[in-house]
């Protein structure tokens, strides 16, 4: 293991030196948002209102996509979602 | 050695004094909220601001609280920032004063010291920042209204320095300087604007890879104020310790370089020795009260008693070397504190002074005074009695009381 830096070498008042894009937060989920494709017209309510702007719609393939690696979880999509196209399953069920 | 700068002499109050200081610093933003005995402070410069006279932002707030967050988010831009508060504004900004000396902002507070609640009592003491002692703001005290012009000048300059990186409040006693009308040199602004010069930036690296300077900068996109864990917190607490000491070094540097200029200097801007060369009874004190005891000193010299004063003009960073090698000849001594510390051993001050002068050579004897809270008058007259008490000790090798309360009503 590397030597962790002392406090002469890193920036003052806690400047961040490194982007929290490498910090994957969606390892700390529970839940995992399923979607019914019948079900969803991509009316995008799920992309406004996704904290973590986890959801994004990819105009290449004209739909929504979710990013695993930073949804954590939360079931805001399923609770906002118009046509109840979203429910929240225990990873692995 | 530079040449003087020729001043003008005018007539103003240490608030008036203070207000004109920061119009001269050139100032970006002042975010403050009015307080007694304070008010002046921020009554006069609002006038500079409707007049024009200064570009400054000036915002009100509806709150010290609010005051200190402006004035910490201004600082963050990189530009020059100053307020000022007294006691209960003072107790309002206790949050936001970790966050500013936390986040290194340089802002410059003036505090016109008063009591705090409760009884209500707007008179001067200086409980007010003596309770803000380890908030990690440079603090130092002054004797009069011209030191409160030069010291706010200076405090510019101390606290944007990149090494130092640390607010900075410069107290003035309640009233007794805040609202006494004194005689006071001032320079032309263009002197001051020359001696104070650019807000110097520090250097930090970016999650973008990039060094740049310390700001919020649009092209320069950088976090600050982030949640840092156990594993860097510490860190961050000791680079802020090392500001404190490298701040040591520039208030000498800072208070040579203004001498240069306006011929004035106060000790070596840590303590200000007062005749202690040979003294052997001495009086440790902080702020307006060293004026008076210096009269009285000069006049027990007359009657053969070694006596010195040491005002203590920084308190933070406490100046532990240069504090003791200024006592080194004296052997009993008293540490005057117009604050209280309950349940402690003595005042603030003279807890920190005994505890730098347990290692000296010689340790002297030290008794504590708590005088003076809440305005209480404290007369030529009444401070020749401690000296007297010190002569006293001196004869007898005898303290019968180590924490005494002076001018109280027994």
């Amino acid at each position: 293991m590397s030597r962790e830096k002392s406090w002469k070498e890193i920036s003052i008042a806690g400047v961040c030196s490194k982007s929290s894009v490498g910090f994957m937060t969606g390892d700390w989920k529970t839940y995992t948002p399923i979607r019914d494709v019948a079900k969803c017209t991509k009316c995008l309510t799920c992309v406004m209102f996704c904290p973590e702007a986890a959801i994004k719609w990819s105009p290449d393939i004209g739909d929504i996509e979710f990013d695993f690696n930073f949804c954590k979880g939360c079931g805001i999509c399923a609770n906002d979602c118009p046509t109840k196209a979203i429910t929240m399953k225990i990873e692995g069920e | 050695m530079e040449k003087l700068v020729k001043q003008a002499i005018v007539a103003l109050n240490g608030d008036e004094a203070v207000a004109l200081a920061v119009k001269q610093c050139d100032v970006d933003v002042v975010a403050a909220y009015p307080i007694t005995p304070q008010t002046i402070i921020v009554e006069k410069y609002s006038e500079y601001v409707a007049n024009g006279e200064v570009q400054t932002e000036f915002v009100c707030t509806e709150s010290e609280h609010s005051a200190m967050t402006a004035c910490l988010a201004a600082s963050a831009t990189g530009v020059r920032v100053f307020t000022a508060s007294a006691s209960a504004g003072l107790a309002l900004m206790h949050e936001m004063l970790f966050v500013t000396s936390g986040s290194r902002m340089p802002v410059v507070m003036a505090v016109a010291n008063r009591a705090l609640s409760s009884p209500l009592n707007i008179h001067g003491d200086q409980s007010d920042s003596m309770a803000e002692r380890d908030s990690g703001w440079i603090q130092i005290y002054v004797e009069n209204a011209q030191e409160a012009y030069d010291s706010i000048i200076q405090a510019f300059k101390i606290a944007e320095d990149v090494g130092v990186s640390l607010p900075m409040i410069v107290g003035l006693d309640g009233f007794t300087i805040s609202h006494t009308l004194e005689k006071v040199e001032v320079f032309p602004q263009e002197a001051v604007k020359q001696f104070v010069g650019e807000r110097p930036l520090p250097s930090v690296l970016t999650h973008e890879g990039k060094t740049v300077p310390f700001k919020l900068d649009p092209k320069n996109p950088m976090t600050m104020g982030p949640n840092v864990s156990p594993n860097f917190y510490f860190e961050f607490k000791r680079q802020q310790e090392e500001g404190m000491k490298n701040a040591l070094k520039k208030i000498q540097e800072v208070n040579t370089e203004y001498a240069a200029l306006s011929g004035r200097s106060y000790g070596d801007g840590l303590v200000d020795a007062y005749r202690l060369d040979d003294a052997e009874i001495a009086i440790v004190v902080v702020g307006s009260t060293a004026g008076t005891l210096k009269v009285i000193v000069d006049q027990l010299r007359q009657e053969g008693v070694q006596a010195g004063i040491l005002r203590l003009r920084t308190f933070r960073p406490f100046p532990v070397e240069e504090l003791r090698n200024a006592l080194k000849s004296v052997k009993i001594m008293a540490v005057m504190d117009k604050s209280i510390s309950f349940g402690g051993f003595g005042g603030t001050v003279f807890t920190e002074t005994r505890n730098a002068l347990y290692d000296a050579k010689i340790r002297p004897t030290i008794v504590s005074y708590i005088f003076g809270l809440g305005g209480r008058d404290s007369s030529p007259h009444d401070l020749r009695k401690i000296f007297e008490d010190l002569i006293q000790i001196s004869k007898t090798g005898q303290v019968e009381t180590q924490v005494r309360y002076y001018g109280l009503k027994e």
